[in-house]
């Protein structure tokens, strides 16, 4: 029996076998929507337990890494909306032609909570496209939608953001 | 709202949020994760306990009421 069919009927080797070969990758979904490496590796054993847990769903002919990356989405989903507004700044923060470096950080905070304000599949969607730049078609896999839809989320997310620094004046 | 837009608010973000790129794991999870399989699923809280004492004590007291109990479940 192929490794997927046995993970499918809830063989726990070939599931050990599966987590070791994909744990990076999820890992590595998860870290770029959650920005925090330490919930990504409880958010990384979170999806697994799913995964295991979802086992008798799983069609072998399909794509493992696919699917798992689905579930880490919403286990990252999760975990967004229970610590919505914790966003990191980083510290070297210079995008501004202003000359005081407080007046930067305070841009660079305000675009961070704007940012962190956002709901938390806009914001999921965003940071893969914006930051991360990840391919549309790739982030359309994971989040499990069309590439059309993660489009139709980033232009919303752009959007609320826009609208958010407009009354504070540090429109990028 | 044009790419040039989206190309604008994106360097911002980079700028005030840096990527996490191809941040990797540092360690294996498999032992997190067979622990956390291995957890016992669902333990029943001490107060459901209490709940099923009081009851059962109840149909002991009283059992020409267990008809009656029955009857509402």
């Amino acid at each position: 029996m192929e490794l997927l069919e046995r993970f499918a009927a809830g063989d726990v080797e070939a599931f050990e076998t599966l987590f070791r070969q994909y744990q990076g990758e999820v890992y590595g979904w998860i870290v770029r929507i959650v920005r925090n490496p330490a919930a990504a590796e409880d958010l990384t054993v979170e999806t697994f337990w799913r995964v295991y847990r979802a086992h008798a769903r799983f069609r072998p002919d399909g794509s493992f890494g696919a699917w798992a990356r689905r579930i880490a989405t919403n286990a990252a989903y999760d975990h967004l909306r229970r610590s919505r507004h914790e966003l990191q700044l980083r510290d070297d923060y210079a995008d501004s032609e202003h000359p005081d470096p407080a007046v930067r950080r305070e841009a660079g905070q305000r675009i961070a909570r704007a940012f962190g304000e956002l709901p938390v599949r806009l914001r999921a969607a965003a940071t893969l496209a914006l930051i991360e730049e990840e391919p549309y078609e790739r982030i359309a896999e994971g989040l499990g939608i069309s590439v059309g839809g993660v489009k139709s989320r980033v232009w919303r997310a752009v959007r609320l953001l826009r609208k958010s620094l407009k009354g504070v004046s540090v429109e990028p | 709202m044009s790419e040039k837009n989206h190309e604008d608010l994106g360097r911002a973000l980079r700028n005030a949020l840096p990527p996490m790129g191809q941040a990797e794991l540092q360690r294996d999870l498999w032992p997190h994760l067979l622990r956390r399989l291995e957890e016992r699923p669902g333990r029943v809280p001490w107060f459901d306990w209490a709940l099923i004492a009081l009851v059962a004590l109840w149909a002991l007291l009283s059992p020409q009421m267990i008809p009656i109990l029955l009857y509402h479940l």
